[in-house]
């Protein structure tokens, strides 16, 4: 158990749990828009378009919240800074 | 030589020969060829969706927005093709094309209103908002990028992995998923792209129609 496994093994777990962590929120706010959206198209088929439109802005939005744990998973597993340092210390 | 740089450039071989395969003997006809007549309809289309959004002349956005939307719609539909990688599954590409954006913001809103009255939306609603108008310029060009390169590199590699896993069925099926999705996000970066240069001009031009309401109602 030197070191680097010990990066390894918190930067996989820490990615795994942002990424799921991250994505249970923007997934209930986007299912919520959509129910939402749904409902509004329901009673005003006419305005369709405009809130087709507006929807997609917005989950766009909502998504980016979830995006930046998908950046940060990626940056531990892929770009991990930690990694160098402990990778050139070793050896 | 790079994968993305390859089908980078044969996107953009495909969309300029089209165009000029297309309007190349164009003339006001009633009967316009099929090709014409498919442009036209992509063209109003894209106007249309400028014009519900901005309620401005859409032709003063079309030749950004028109051209990220095509350019991105195209190598996303691309994607069952078999070899051909998507550029926009890569970080790159994205990256270039919301830098694309984050300099048309300034540039389109300065050309617009004039440097002052488009530095001042930074201190809208309060001048204590001017480092969070700031930062939220930035990763909102983050979000921009990450969104399409995510959506598209997990749809490529799910597609990648599922191959090797189950046989013939089950990829195809997500394969048009990943169509559906990669035609949204291509929407969505145009759209959010428009959004953003849009309100770069906008606030000033509400403030304008305010003033021009008073002055009319004394």
């Amino acid at each position: 158990m030197n070191a680097e496994t010990l990066v390894a093994m918190v930067s996989i777990f820490t990615a795994g749990l942002t990424m799921g962590l991250g994505a249970i929120g923007p997934a209930l706010g986007e299912g919520r828009a959509v129910a939402q959206a749904l409902l509004a198209i329901a009673q005003q088929p006419d305005e369709a378009n405009t809130i087709t439109r507006t929807l997609f802005v917005g989950l766009a939005m909502v998504e980016s919240t979830a995006i930046y744990c998908f950046v940060i998973s990626m940056i531990l597993l892929f770009a991990n800074p930690y990694w160098d340092h402990f990778l050139s210390a070793g050896s | 030589m790079s994968a993305t740089l390859l089908f980078t450039w044969g996107v953009m071989a495909l969309l300029v020969l089209g165009s000029w395969l297309a309007t190349r003997r164009i003339r006001p006809t009633l009967r316009p060829g099929r090709w014409q007549n498919f442009l036209e309809a992509l063209v109003e289309v894209i106007r249309n969706q400028i014009r519900e959004v901005t309620h401005q002349d859409p032709d003063r956005y079309l030749w950004f927005v028109g051209t990220l939307f095509l350019f991105i719609a195209l190598s996303n539909l691309l994607a069952p093709v078999p070899g051909y990688l998507p550029p926009t599954a890569s970080l790159s590409t994205t990256t270039a094309l919301a830098l694309c954006v984050f300099v048309a913001v300034p540039w389109v809103g300065i050309r617009e209103v004039g440097l002052k009255a488009y530095l001042r939306q930074y201190l809208e609603p309060h001048p204590l908002m001017l480092p969070f108008n700031v930062i939220g310029e930035f990763s909102r060009t983050l979000a921009l990028a990450v969104r399409l390169y995510g959506n598209l590199m997990s749809g490529a590699v799910i597609g990648a992995v599922l191959i090797t896993l189950v046989p013939f069925f089950f990829p195809v099926v997500m394969q048009l998923l990943g169509l559906l999705t990669g035609f949204i996000q291509a929407y969505i970066f145009a759209i959010l792209a428009l959004v953003y240069i849009a309100s770069g001009c906008r606030v000033q031009q509400e403030r304008r129609a305010r003033l021009r309401t008073q002055e009319e109602s004394p």
